[in-house]
């Protein structure tokens, strides 16, 4: 089990919490507190949107382990509206193709639960696609 | 105690009302006609259409988040500005260690909070609604959020697992001066009546056939209502709309019809027939469908029930606020209407109901 590394990153997984470059505004996901554009510091929060698109995609049959349950499903490339690009698997697809450019959003889901059943649940960000809603 | 109904219904010293709400219901729909397929060769009816089904990666902490951001985007303000997160379910994914410190931390709302996972069968979350209307009548915080949300558990073939769905709201009391919906009192009517219940440990619920109806569902229900009509001195016809628990089609129907309401008044937040009975979310779930189409001056009455037993009754005003709130987020017939029908094998795996 790693519990210590999933509380470590609690805010970045449940809810999308990067940073933002103070010198240069850049936003970056997963936060790393050095600006990857600039090289100056940058730990200043950012709460990303959630919205995006998908970028590339594929589906995994042969599942890693801890991961067995939920496959076939499909992993993307989703490009943040913000800029940066996060693998995440798709969800709640139900009969959807999934194409590239597709709109997406961020929701928080249970990713897998690490040490069988008397282990945590980890829980994690995903996308799916965007259901319309004028924000 | 005096039992006069003027001096039974429950008033903040502060008036407070719904700031913000938000519905989740998940896409998968298993037909009743597939239940009873598998278990009577189709030769009984169900006593809904269809019932929502999660997928493989919800649970009530999930359910629960994106119920809780719906609420947060029509409300308007930062998730730290809330005081309590309080979340009410018969399906806790942990039996120890909170959903509530999740949903909290999800959504942004830590550390400055009461947090705690309430348990009440299908009113565990009005019963949160009630504590929270107490804490910002109070004047202790501004803000507080309270959730009802479910995965109900059905044994295989039992009645229940026709009905037994997932999905709920999240709610949103804050000063009325605020509110999209004022609150103008509620009223609780609970003893100790063992209708339904599960013990620890166990995995399905147990229920006790045709006493669920009159003593329990039945009685709650409509001794909650008129308490709180009597001590407001308000009528059925006084409201625009009606919403009651809902564990199938007919219990909320039969209520409303004993109490004096109508068709109309019941049928926007008569949500069973599409979605099954979503336990902790049922009442609120139909109440979210209602505020999603309400207009300002409404009245609406709400009364939820949970067994062993017990009902939480509201009488809520709607405000010319609820105008430019309703479309900040997903509407609860949205949800409904984002359907992805299974078959009974899909269920079993999205349920996780294989022997081990």
């Amino acid at each position: 089990m790693e519990v210590p590394r999933y509380w470590r990153n609690r805010n970045q997984r449940y809810a999308l919490v990067g940073e933002v470059c103070p010198h240069c505004e850049v936003k970056i996901f997963p936060p790393r507190d050095v600006c990857p554009a600039c090289g100056q510091d940058a730990k200043t929060k950012f709460s990303f949107s959630g919205r995006g698109e998908v970028y590339s995609y594929t589906t995994i049959s042969d599942a890693p382990a801890g991961y067995e349950e939920n496959a076939p499903y499909t992993v993307a490339l989703v490009k943040l509206e913000e800029g940066p690009v996060v693998t995440a698997q798709l969800t709640d697809l139900g009969q959807e193709p999934v194409s590239i450019g597709m709109p997406v959003e961020m929701v928080t889901r249970r990713i897998r639960q690490d040490g069988g059943k008397e282990g945590i649940l980890v829980y994690g960000y995903k996308f799916r696609p965007v259901m319309a809603v004028a924000r | 105690m005096e039992d006069k109904p003027q001096s039974l219904v429950l008033k903040p010293k502060l008036p407070v009302g719904i700031i913000g709400y938000g519905a989740y219901i998940p896409r998968y729909r298993l037909p009743n006609t597939e239940v009873s397929r598998i278990w009577v060769g189709g030769a009984r009816p169900g006593p809904v259409k269809e019932k929502s089904v999660p997928g493989l990666d919800e649970d009530v902490v999930t359910m629960s988040i994106e119920a809780a951001r719906n609420a947060l985007a029509r409300a308007g303000i930062c998730a730290d500005e809330l005081r309590a997160v309080w979340v009410g379910s018969e399906s806790h994914p942990y039996s120890v260690k909170p959903t509530s410190t999740l949903v909290a931390e999800a959504i942004g709302a830590v550390p400055h909070i009461q947090a705690g996972d309430w348990e009440f069968a299908c009113k565990a979350g009005t019963e949160a609604m009630v504590a929270a209307i107490a804490m910002i009548g109070a004047g202790m915080g501004r803000y507080a959020l309270a959730i009802g949300m479910d995965t109900a558990q059905g044994r295989p073939g039992d009645d229940l697992e026709y009905t037994a769905a997932a999905g709920g709201a999240a709610y949103i009391l804050g000063p009325a001066a605020e509110a999209l919906a004022e609150i103008e009192g509620s009223y609780s009517f609970v003893t100790d009546t063992p209708d339904f219940w599960r013990r620890a440990d166990e995995r399905y619920p147990s229920h006790a056939q045709r006493f669920t109806g009159d003593p329990a569902y039945f009685e709650h229900v409509t001794s909650a209502a008129k308490t709180l009509m009597s001590g407001l001195g308000s009528q059925p016809a006084d409201y625009r709309y009606c919403v009651f628990h809902q564990p199938n089609a007919k219990f909320p129907q039969r209520a409303a019809q004993l109490l004096g309401f109508t068709n109309e008044q019941n049928k926007t937040g008569l949500l069973s027939p599409e979605i099954g009975n979503t336990y902790a979310g049922a009442a609120i779930v139909g109440l979210s469908a209602i505020l999603d189409e309400a207009k300002p001056g409404d009245r609406i009455l709400v009364t939820s029930y949970g067994s062993g037993a017990g009902s939480d009754a509201f009488s809520l005003r709607v405000t010319d606020k609820i105008t430019g709130r309703q479309e900040k987020a997903t509407r609860t017939r949205e949800y409904i209407a984002r359907r992805t029908e299974i078959d009974y094998g899909t269920y079993i795996r999205y349920r996780r109901l294989f022997a081990e």
